[in-house]
């Protein structure tokens, strides 16, 4: 049983979490969903919005993410983020004022592009949640 | 010589600012644990910044291309200065401490004939600095609604410090901040920023290459402006721990003080007391003599 391995998701205030019997975990890389298994090669991603999902021996879980960037190295999976929530924890009027938030940001005019692409994924991300 | 009842009056007025400073040395005492254990949990994330970072660098062939925030303008001219300093008086020397040393830093640009740039973060510092340096000062932000340093306000000085980067309106930016060392030290720092000084962190990396997606220099220039403000947030962490720690130790003081000065207070009223009795009594005496 040796298909685990570690992964440590941490935000600026704290560290989010820690579980070392991850089998597989999917990140919402920024060109597009990424698996992550045991023994996968030394990487450095960014994330878009979306959803991680962690699959382990203690049970399944998944969180919502607006940003990050992730490094894995020697079966050490680090995930830095700003803004994570646990979806089992997320209620629907937490949702509501993400997604509003966000719709407000995308009607503005000056941003560039990018941000728009980010924040459009983020809007979509949102709305399957719901 | 003061009367017994100026005497009395003075010693409960000593009495009462003693309860206070006392009450809030136990405040910060309480607030700088809490800070304390934020700064050490927020360390995880500035150095993994960091080792992904140094990582990156090292997998850089290309130096001359390197995003500008990484390796500045190639100019000097125009320093920004991020100067960190409490909303708050009443803790000791740690507001003067990083005012001073950004003045000595300040003067040190201004004698070498280049232009300066003030960001004050807390309304102390804005104070301070506000009668020399008035016209330098661009920008003034204060936290004074958030109860504990978060990231969201440090990705908003971060953001400012960017934006401004970004329409060249400086080429070097430095932050002044105080380190915790412990209670009764705080080291203020100066650290620079943008350009990023790679070269003082200890080498950690690994020889290890890395797969990209997308490539280097996308990552990086997407990870810069994060660096920023997880380096802002770290000296948010580091002054607010440092803060209450000044508070306490400069409490802890006033408190002790306080205590001298009632003891002190109290012999003087007992003498006059005393003094006063026995003139009470040698009236009384020499009165019943004279008859």
């Amino acid at each position: 049983m040796s298909e685990e391995f570690k992964i440590e998701i941490v935000n600026p205030e704290k560290s989010f979490l820690v579980k070392d019997d991850v089998s597989e975990v999917v990140v919402p890389a920024y060109e597009g969903e990424m698996g992550i298994l045991k023994d996968h090669i030394s990487i450095i991603s960014f994330l878009k919005p979306g959803i991680i999902k962690i699959l382990s021996k203690s049970g399944d879980e998944s969180y919502y993410i607006e940003d990050g960037i992730v490094e894995f190295k020697s079966n050490n999976l680090s995930i830095l983020t700003s803004s994570i929530f646990n979806i089992a924890d997320m209620d629907k009027s937490k949702q509501q004022d993400l997604l509003k938030q966000a719709e407000e940001e995308s009607g503005k005019e000056e941003i560039s592009d990018q941000s728009r692409y980010l924040i459009d994924q983020k809007i979509e991300v949102l709305k399957t949640l719901n | 010589m003061a009367s017994l009842d100026d005497l009395k009056k003075r010693i409960a007025s000593v009495k009462s600012t003693q309860k206070i400073t006392k009450a809030m040395k136990m405040v910060a005492a309480a607030k700088l644990r809490k800070a304390q254990e934020s700064a050490e949990k927020g360390r995880p994330y500035s150095e993994k910044m960091n080792n992904v970072i140094l990582n990156l660098l090292n997998g850089i062939s290309d130096k001359e291309n390197a995003p500008k925030l990484l390796l500045g303008t190639g100019d000097d001219k125009v320093h920004l200065c991020v100067v960190m300093t409490s909303d708050r008086g009443l803790c000791g020397g740690f507001n003067s401490n990083i005012i001073k040393k950004a003045k000595n830093y300040f003067s040190k640009i201004l004698s070498d004939g280049k232009e300066l740039k003030i960001i004050t973060v807390g309304s102390k510092g804005n104070d301070q600095l506000k009668r020399m340096y008035g016209d330098k000062i661009i920008e003034n932000i204060s936290f004074k609604e958030s109860k504990n340093a978060n990231y969201f306000d440090a990705d908003k000085v971060g953001k400012i410090v960017i934006d401004k980067f970004e329409n060249s309106e400086f080429d070097i930016c430095t932050i002044f901040y105080n380190q915790f060392k412990n209670v009764i030290t705080q080291i203020p720092q100066a650290q620079q920023i943008i350009p990023l000084n790679s070269e003082d962190s200890e080498d950690n990396t690994s020889e290890e290459s890395y797969e990209f997606e997308p490539d280097k220099d996308e990552i990086l220039s997407n990870l810069l402006p994060k660096n920023i403000s997880t380096q802002i947030f770290k000296a948010m962490l580091e002054n607010s721990a440092s803060e209450q720690g000044s508070r306490m130790s400069a409490m802890d003081n006033a408190t002790r003080n306080a205590g001298e000065m009632v003891d002190k207070l109290t012999i003087q009223y007992n003498r006059s007391r005393q003094a006063a009795i026995t003139k009470e009594l040698i009236e009384i005496i020499s009165g019943a003599e004279s008859l």
